[in-house]
């Protein structure tokens, strides 16, 4: 089938005069598609710089111990390297989804989304764990600057993922309630930028904080 | 990025070589982490050459994680996308670097002089 995921609606909803009206009005949404996703994009890049200034934060505070526990105190490298994982597998599995909506199927998206839903779950609850874990220890955000930087940094991440996990909840209902049209295939395109940006602000987040920190 | 894909029709060979680019990117991107961690975890390097190898490899994987999982490449229809994460790389770079900069000369310029 070489149907156009972002035109699909057009051609279902709206009976054209000529063929021509509606090649023109197909081309219109997809530039529309285009803009909303480089808009999307921008806003990705403006949450670079937000991180990028959390990172400038932690690298600057980050041996700021204040007679506390130290990274090497406190980081287990193989629970870190299973979150790790889990947040590179689920980027891969998004794609998977991708690739579902590309051949428009919607069962593959559901499932793929739902697996991708999964992992991001397990990574949020091993990440809360291990904020449980370093509170009960007394290592909490108030124990000295490097756990202040550390639990701004991490957490933002975290909450970032875990707004991308409701994003993907909803994105499901939609896939399963609406099909794969137009606005659900935009969205969940934006989507997958997200997360896939999400791993790559994590590769930052492992190698300065718990790799660096452990040396 | 995905959208050069989600554009474009959606013919079987197309599904294919999508596959075969989040594929190698997984790969690409486990044999680099698990690098990364070898590095640290199992102690045979120096500090100071574990964290350069560990820079670079993290470098070498955020490369990997925008080519085959976002897509990225020079086309004349991605060049906003491109435009736009140059700049926030430059003003990440900037933010980053400056503050070490600067706090490495306060830190320096804070030194407890001997009393004399």
């Amino acid at each position: 089938m070489s149907v156009n995921p972002l035109a699909f609606e057009t051609i279902r909803t709206y009976p054209y005069a000529s063929r021509a009206e509606r090649a023109e009005e197909q081309v219109h949404q997809d530039s529309a598609a285009q803009t909303t996703v480089l808009g999307f994009w921008i806003y990705l890049m403006s949450d670079c710089i937000l991180f990028a200034a959390l990172f400038a934060t932690f690298s600057v505070l980050g041996r700021e111990f204040a007679g506390g526990p130290t990274g090497r105190d406190l980081f287990s490298l193989p629970y870190v390297l299973v979150e790790t994982l889990c947040l590179l597998v689920s980027s891969f599995t998004y794609g998977m989804a991708m690739l579902g909506l590309n051949t428009f199927k919607r069962g593959d998206v559901l499932k793929w989304l739902a697996v991708t839903f999964l992992l991001g779950l397990c990574f949020i609850g091993l990440e809360v764990k291990e904020f449980v874990r370093l509170v009960g220890e007394g290592a909490g955000p108030d124990r000295s600057a490097f756990l202040s930087s550390f639990f701004a940094l991490v957490g933002t991440h975290g909450l970032h993922v875990t707004g991308g996990l409701i994003w993907m909840a909803v994105m499901a209902v939609q896939v399963g309630l609406k099909g794969l049209k137009a606005s659900v295939s935009v969205s969940l395109l934006c989507l997958s930028l997200f997360w896939h940006f999400l791993d790559i602000v994590w590769i930052g987040v492992f190698t300065v904080v718990y790799l660096m920190g452990s040396l | 990025m995905n959208l050069s894909i989600a554009l474009r029709d959606s013919s079987g060979e197309k599904a294919r070589s999508g596959l075969r680019s989040y594929a190698t990117g997984l790969v690409l991107a486990l044999i680099l982490t698990f690098a990364a961690f070898g590095a640290v975890m199992s102690g045979v390097l120096p500090s100071f050459a574990a964290a350069a190898a560990i820079a670079a490899l993290a470098l070498v994987q955020v490369v990997v994680h925008l080519v085959y999982f976002l897509h990225m490449n020079g086309s004349p229809r991605q060049r906003w996308n491109l435009t736009a994460l140059v700049y926030a790389a430059l003003m990440g770079g900037i933010l980053v670097g400056g503050s070490f900069w600067i706090m490495y000369h306060l830190n320096h310029n804070m030194m407890p002089m001997p009393m004399g």
